[in-house]
């Protein structure tokens, strides 16, 4: 610790130990302890404790005072912990009885203290720490915690119940990985007592009638086998599985959640030989009803090594609703469902249409289970792509009503499902997954043309409408293309012209959200198919480039954002609005510029500017023909109206598109690698003036210098950045060396030093690229971006200042009081 | 308690309750969708209307061809366009003592019944219904005789000839029946008989029962009806809605508790939800004008045009159409607006909180102020000195068989550019543009029906708890065309009591109570006596005095002194026989106790059964049974009366009297 704080710490004991004195927040002593934490883990607590006898002293006086706060006495508890994790340190607390009188029951255990959830939380936490060595162990039995643990466990708050829950393994671990642990045979009837103690009561939570003292259990198991890996944890469960195993004869199972996670976290860490555990998952798979065995059938699926029958299970029961839904669908019987051989269970169909509620969860929860299988590499195989295509397509048609089901369980099942949102989000989710897949072309037919009636429903509502669009980019990017061609295929072309009448609709409608889900859409589209002559001459065709264009005056600011992206990206493609006069094609185009510049120095929100920003660095890096007209005035034009800008977010794309810029006129940047052994390849002289000249026509530098000492900490990173960058280019030109005493530079650096210093007003005035490479080199880049690159709290976050904080928070307190006499 | 049905049409309703002595009629809704079998009117000469061919038989039999036209596949009457009455013989109107109007679209067919069917009684209804329904049926009227067709087609409509017809005019019923339009003043006169009534105002009917209107939600006025007495309620809920439009919301609590429920003017489009429709309206409508084409919207002058406007009036700047002008062209359309703007306090609470500040209610105010509004009572006038396109157009009649709209349908149907967008939801939107076929303008259906839907009806029930619905049949099942939706039926318990037209209900309850008031002398001699904790009884010997549906106990008259004289007395002077009367028992006969007093008293050889009802006591040596019920004791014995005078008082030992 540094003498500093050291010098500090008594005062700030003192504040703490005083009831009068209110402490700032908590979250302050949450720092403090963070602090504690380090320091006890960088050296001896014995030694601290010993350097600052006030510790000792503020946890003696805490157990004295009557009056203090819950907050300090929680703290206390946590420190002592802190302190005692070291066994030579706990010790030394031992010999003043400290101990006990915090966590026995001399201490705020039997106290009014206790009733406060921040002082069991600390008691908890304290001991926590505490455990770490064999003495704590016999401090803990010696002082009877562990049934003050148990009760703990069954606290109305649940921060704490969940806390002693872990306590409880954690205590367990210790005991368990003592020196002994190898020696110890998996069988539980030698562990120490103290293990035993803690087993017997999990034993007796097992058996209990009690749910909540089940789940505890259970929880406190999950736990044990997620985090702890010695070799006792199997002889646990070869002790405990009996209890596990007779919770599933119980109807309903109870704790059901808590029994799935502990199954799967003992699946996890057992090995894949144990016959028994994956009997009992089989059996557990049986027993629980659709609802409950969906996530356990999930987390079976995802375990590496399983048995494949097991497997076949599970995956049977992720499969069940929606092949209920398939059946009950089916206007006669067809080809082998998603079950081949078996049909819909009829438990499942009694769940399925019990309530609106259990239908909705149940579904939703086999199409999410079934999205998130989708792309792992595990998923069962053969994966059965087309009837899950089938099922989402049915499921989406019986949400609409389109779908005619004719049996009494269809008819059933479409009035529960019909304008069902949450289901038809969930199906869309995963019909967009399944695009990854192939499937029979009549059943991507089928897709498209339930996808088209979700775009084309006004009783879609704009976050179905969303997942529609979704879904649809992802089957379209991922529908075939034409062998040897790289157009569209057919049919994908026939879509499209029937979609792009919808795109017109609804880049029409009156909700905001959903002309942005067309204007995303649209850019998405045209970013990946833009060069295809089919999507091109459907999209010329139609009036949505005009549409889109006219977005750009929309009134709501997310809106012309997206449109602004769209508008950008179709004119990166060439597929902007049809020139209004044929003769001059480039005044549609340049009356664009002239709008996004617009928008860019006269919009009121930041959105439209940022993606304008965005637009223009994009044109200039891919060389957009209006653009590369003339890039010198374009560059400027934007420059200026970036730097004027009051959102950080459009001055730092600025300095984004000005890198760009510098890049297309001097060369690449080196390597973004650090540890590139190359350095930065210097442009030849010539070129180099040349380039100067050019930055300093455009005002380059000013934005720049400018962005360096911006009040937001990424503008000036991203400039000192840029100006390094720079400065590494023209570093061996000579020719400027002496510019460098020129008055201009002289009169430049003392206008950056004001600006340094806060007053921006004044303007720098044109540069020679001369004194631009003399202000590179005379100023101080790496200083600034090491200092820059400190996190902007590093000087409030070290611990003197915390402690400084804390006692000038109680200080200023103090003399507020002393006013009031 | 019946109710005859008159109406087939769900949503335009007409009911006949006949509830304790009163005759009670619920609504008169004209169903105008017969008008689609005839051609449309036009205000301007069509030449593409006046040539179209005359309709032949198969063998080439033209006698219909002056009555019958054909176009694009479909015939129609040439005719002036013919309404459907609701039934008039199924009972004697003249009979109906009060009719009651649920909002301004019910009362279309009044003037044919008030005026034609020797009704005298009185019409209910609240001051928007009836100021509205009177724009109503003024612009219907103006519609129709501002184009006087000197032909009238009557030849078709007999049975032997109409059974040649092709569909729909073969399949249309009760054309017999159907009318041409009234004039103004059967209209007036009508609209006489009505008495202006306020929400949740009670009105007495000849003291037999209350009727009380509730607001209902759907549109300015409309109400919805509870008819009770003091033992029962019926609630009559018509045209209903819960959405936030324009009106004030709707009353459900006050329909708590009805011993029958009758539920008509349910949403005629259930499958489209108001909202989606608004914002599929806007979209055309944009999308329409963008693009240089014209927007028609044939719409009643009132009702959802109030909101249409108002969507139109944050939505138009956004999208860019400020420029555009909206007309509004109808006779009544200058009327409707203002109307609008000052029935206040029947508006939702939004729009009566700005009527304080003071601002105009609905936004058309300034949209009219603004010029982007601007509305003429025809196409005639003014109208064709400001008419500028692009532009949007609202008129009627929604059916597109006369009024202005006609005029539109053959100025802008030719062009692909121009929109017809059907935002009413009475009319088949392909059967209204039949006469217009080929057709080029876009076409684009987006149903507003705010009425309640079938989700909506269900929580409504599940909470006002009504012991039995009634209601057309057609919600009883699902749309014929949708036969899988089974959700778009009325699922209630008990299942709810359909009716179709021309039928008559037998409502499945019985009144079993009946009020009656005891005068207060006599309430003063009464002298109750405690037969357990709480419950007193007293007995009363009375009058019954039942005049004007109200019954009075009062007390008897005194014995008249004998006079002597031999005067003949009336028989409406008789006195009712005041008899000294037995005094009452009651409580309940201990057979244990019974048994064992009976024993003390020398009866041996008793038996006891137990019976179904009670038990049976049986004296075996004295050849007698006594019958211990609930609520009676029969003592049977063979003409031993003096056995059964002392058994009887036994009996009596265990009863209490009074």
């Amino acid at each position: 610790m540094d003498p500093e704080c050291s010098r500090l710490l008594p005062a700030l004991c003192a504040v703490l130990a005083d009831p009068r004195q209110p402490v700032a927040d908590d979250t302050c002593l949450e720092k403090l302890l963070d602090w504690f934490t380090a320091v006890t883990e960088a050296g001896s607590s014995l030694l601290l404790l010993q350097e600052n006898p006030c510790l000792v002293e503020l946890l003696f006086h805490v157990l004295k005072s009557q009056d203090l706060s819950s907050r300090i006495l929680s703290f206390s508890l946590r420190l002592a912990g802190i302190f005692a994790a070291q066994e030579d340190c706990f010790q030394y607390l031992q010999q003043g009885e400290l101990l006990p009188m915090l966590f026995g029951e001399v201490g705020p255990l039997g106290g009014a203290a206790w009733t406060a959830p921040a002082v069991r939380s600390g008691w908890i936490q304290g001991l926590r720490t505490l455990a770490q060595h064999p003495s704590a162990l016999h401090f803990l039995a010696a002082c009877g915690a562990v049934d003050t643990i148990f009760s703990l466990q069954g606290d109305p708050s649940l921060f704490v119940a969940s806390a002693a829950g872990q306590l409880l393994v954690h205590i367990l671990d210790l005991v368990m990985r003592g020196p002994a642990e190898g020696r110890r045979s998996p069988q539980a009837c030698d562990w120490p007592a103290c293990a035993q103690k803690i087993v017997g009561h999990i034993e007796d939570s097992l058996c209990s009638t009690d749910i909540p003292q089940v789940t505890q259990a259970l929880s406190v198991l999950t736990t044990a086998f997620g985090h702890c890996h010695g070799l006792w944890t199997q002889g646990l469960w070869v002790r405990l599985s009996p209890l596990v195993a007779r919770l599933l004869e119980k109807d309903p199972v109870p704790a059901s959640h808590s029994l799935v996670d502990l199954l799967l976290s003992v699946a996890r860490s057992a090995p894949s030989s144990d016959r028994d555990l994956w009997e009992t998952l089989a059996q557990t798979l049986s027993h629980l009803s659709p609802t409950q065995a969906g996530p356990l059938a999930l987390g079976i699926l995802k375990l590496q090594d399983c048995p494949q029958v097991l497997r076949t299970q599970a995956f049977g029961i992720l499969l069940q609703p929606l092949a209920c839904v398939l059946e009950a669908a089916a206007q006669a019987p067809g080809p082998p469902g998603l079950l081949e051989g078996a049909a819909a269970d009829s438990m499942m169909v009694d769940t399925l249409l019990s309530s609106k509620s259990a239908c909705v969860g149940l579904l939703c929860c086999a199409l999410a289970h079934l999205g998130l299988l989708q792309p792992l590499p595990q998923r069962p195989s053969p994966w059965p792509q087309a009837p899950l295509l089938g099922a989402a397509v049915t499921i989406l048609r019986l949400c609409s009503g389109s779908a005619a089901p004719t049996s009494d369980v269809g008819g059933r099942l479409c009035a529960i499902l019909v304008g069902c949102g949450r289901v038809q989000r969930a199906a869309l989710d995963f019909l967009g997954a399944l695009s990854q897949g192939t499937g029979p072309q009549e059943l991507v037919t089928q897709v498209f043309s339930v996808l088209l009636e979700y775009l084309v429903s006004p009783e879609s509502s704009s976050m179905v409408l969303k997942k529609a669009f979704q879904a649809t980019l992802r089957w379209l990017l991922s529908s075939p293309k034409t062998p040897g061609c790289c157009d569209l295929d057919p049919h994908t072309q026939l879509f499209l012209r029937e979609l792009l009448p919808v795109l017109q609709k609804r880049l029409c409608s009156p909700c905001w959200e959903v002309r942005d889900s067309v204007l995303e859409f649209l850019t998405q589209m045209t970013r990946h198919c833009g060069g295809q002559a089919g999507f091109r001459q459907a999209l010329l065709a139609s009036e949505v480039p005009e549409l889109t264009k006219q977005l750009l005056r929309d009134p709501e600011s997310y809106v012309r954002a997206s449109a602004v992206t769209a508008t950008g990206q179709l004119s990166s493609w060439g597929l902007c609005a049809t020139p209004a006069i044929p003769e001059c094609p480039g005044a549609q185009q340049e009356s664009l510029l002239v709008e996004l510049l617009h928008i860019l120095s006269t919009d009121s929100e930041g959105f439209p500017r940022r993606a304008v920003m965005q637009v223009f660095t994009e044109w200039l890096r891919d060389g957009h023909a209006d653009v590369a007209e003339d890039a010198e005035r374009f560059v400027a034009g934007v420059l200026q109206a970036a730097s004027r800008d009051l959102d950080w977010e459009v001055r730092a794309q600025g300095l984004e598109l000005a890198l760009v810029f510098l890049e297309q006129l001097l060369g690449q940047r080196g390597s973004h690698c650090p540890y590139a052994v190359a350095l930065p390849e210097t442009a030849p002289p010539g070129v180099l003036d040349q380039a100067l000249q050019v930055l300093c026509r455009v005002q380059l530098f000013e934005f720049a210098f400018r962005a360096l000492f911006d009040c937001d900490r990424p503008v000036a990173q991203k400039s000192c950045d840029l100006l390094l960058f720079l400065r590494a280019k023209a570093a061996p030109c000579g020719s400027s060396q002496e510019a460098g005493d020129s008055p201009n530079v002289a009169s430049v650096e003392a206008t950056l030093q004001r600006w340094q210093a806060g007053e921006q007003g004044q303007p720098l005035g044109y540069l020679e690229p001369g004194a631009v490479v003399a202000l590179l080199r005379s100023i101080d880049l790496e200083g600034l971006r090491d200092t820059l690159a400190e996190s902007s709290d590093h000087v409030e976050k070290s611990p003197q200042s915390l402690l400084q904080d804390m006692l000038a928070a109680v200080g200023v307190l103090g003399e507020n009081e002393a006013d009031c006499y | 308690m019946k109710l005859y049905c008159l109406s087939g049409h769900p949503t335009l309703p007409c009911n006949v309750l006949k509830f304790k002595s009163t005759t009670i009629m619920l609504d008169c809704g004209l169903d105008m969708n017969s008008t689609l079998n005839f051609l449309p009117l036009p205000l301007v000469q069509s030449p593409r209307l006046s040539n179209l061919p005359g309709w032949s038989l198969k063998d080439g039999n033209a006698f219909l061809d002056k009555e019958l036209k054909e176009c694009s596949g479909h015939v129609f009457v040439d005719s002036v366009p013919e309404f459907c009455l609701p039934e008039t013989e199924l009972i004697d109107l003249s009979t109906v003592d009060v009719i009651l109007i649920s909002n301004y679209h019910c009362m279309m067919a009044l003037p044919y019944i008030t005026e034609h069917t020797g009704f005298t009684g009185t019409v209910y209804a609240t001051e928007p219904s009836v100021q509205i329904g009177r724009l109503l049926m003024e612009e219907l009227v103006n519609f129709i005789e501002r184009v006087p067709k000197a032909q009238s087609a009557s030849l078709w409509k007999n049975k032997d000839i109409q059974r040649l017809l092709p569909s729909p005019l073969k399949d249309a019923v009760e054309v017999s029946t159907w009318r041409r339009c009234y004039t103004m003043q059967e209209v007036n006169s009508a609209l006489s008989k009505i008495q202006l009534v306020g929400y949740s105002q009670k009105i007495e009917l000849f003291g037999a029962v209350q009727v009380t209107p509730l607001s209902s939600g759907y549109a300015l006025g409309s109400s919805n009806w509870i008819i009770q007495s003091h033992y029962e309620k019926v609630s009559y809920v018509s045209g209903s809605s819960l959405l936030t439009t324009h009106p004030q919301p709707m009353d459900q609590a006050s329909l708590k508790n009805s011993d029958v429920l009758i539920l008509t003017g349910l949403t005629q489009i259930p499958t489209a939800n108001p909202d989606s429709m608004v914002g599929e309206f806007c979209s055309n409508l944009a999308l329409t004008v963008r693009n240089g084409g014209n927007v028609l919207v044939p719409c009643y002058p009132s009702g959802v045009i109030y909101d249409l406007l108002e969507c139109l009036y944050q939505y138009i700047d956004s999208a860019g159409l400020s420029s555009i002008p909206f007309y509004f062209i109808s006779p009544v359309a200058n009327s409707s607006l203002e109307f609008s703007q000052i029935f206040a306090e029947w508006l939702c609470h939004n729009k009566q909180t700005k009527v304080y500040l003071p601002e105009p209610p609905f936004p058309h105010a300034e949209l009219i102020q603004t010029n982007k509004l601007k509305h003429y009572p025809s196409i005639h006038g003014d109208f064709s000195n400001d008419f500028r396109q692009p532009c949007v157009v609202f008129t009627g009649h929604p059916s597109l068989r006369f009024g202005d709209v006609v005029h539109f349908m053959e100025l802008w149907g030719k062009s692909s550019l121009n929109t017809v967008i059907f935002t009413e939801p009475d009319f088949s939107y392909l059967e209204a543009l039949a006469p217009y076929q080929p057709l080029a303008m876009k076409c684009i259906y987006c149903p507003i029906d705010t009425r309640l839907n079938f989700i909506q009806v269900s929580k409504l029930l599940k909470e006002v708890q009504p012991l039995h619905v009634v209601c057309p049949e057609q919600y009883t099942q699902p749309p014929p065309a949708q036969s899988h939706r089974i959700d778009l039926m009325i699922d209630c318990q008990p299942p709810a009591m359909s009716y179709r037209r021309a039928e008559v209900l037998a409502l499945p309850f019985k009144r079993r109570y009946e009020k009656i008031e005891i005068m207060p002398e006599l309430a003063d001699s009464l002298v109750p006596m405690e037969i357990k904790p709480g419950v007193s009884l007293a007995t009363v010997s009375a009058v019954l005095h039942t005049k004007d549906n109200k019954h009075i106990l009062q007390p008897p008259p005194r014995p008249a002194q004998p006079t002597g004289g031999k005067k003949r007395k009336r028989a409406s002077d008789d006195i009712p026989d005041c008899k000294v009367l037995k005094p009452l028992l009651s409580g309940s006969i201990p057979v244990e106790q019974f048994v064992q007093t009976l024993e003390k008293h020398g009866f041996s050889d008793i038996k006891v059964e137990d019976t179904a009802k009670g038990h049976i006591v049986l004296l075996q040596e004295a050849e007698t049974l006594i019958q211990i019920e609930e609520d009676s004791t029969h003592i049977i014995c063979d003409n031993d009366e003096m056995l059964r005078v002392r058994l009887r008082d036994l009996v009596l030992k265990f009863l209490q009297k009074f």
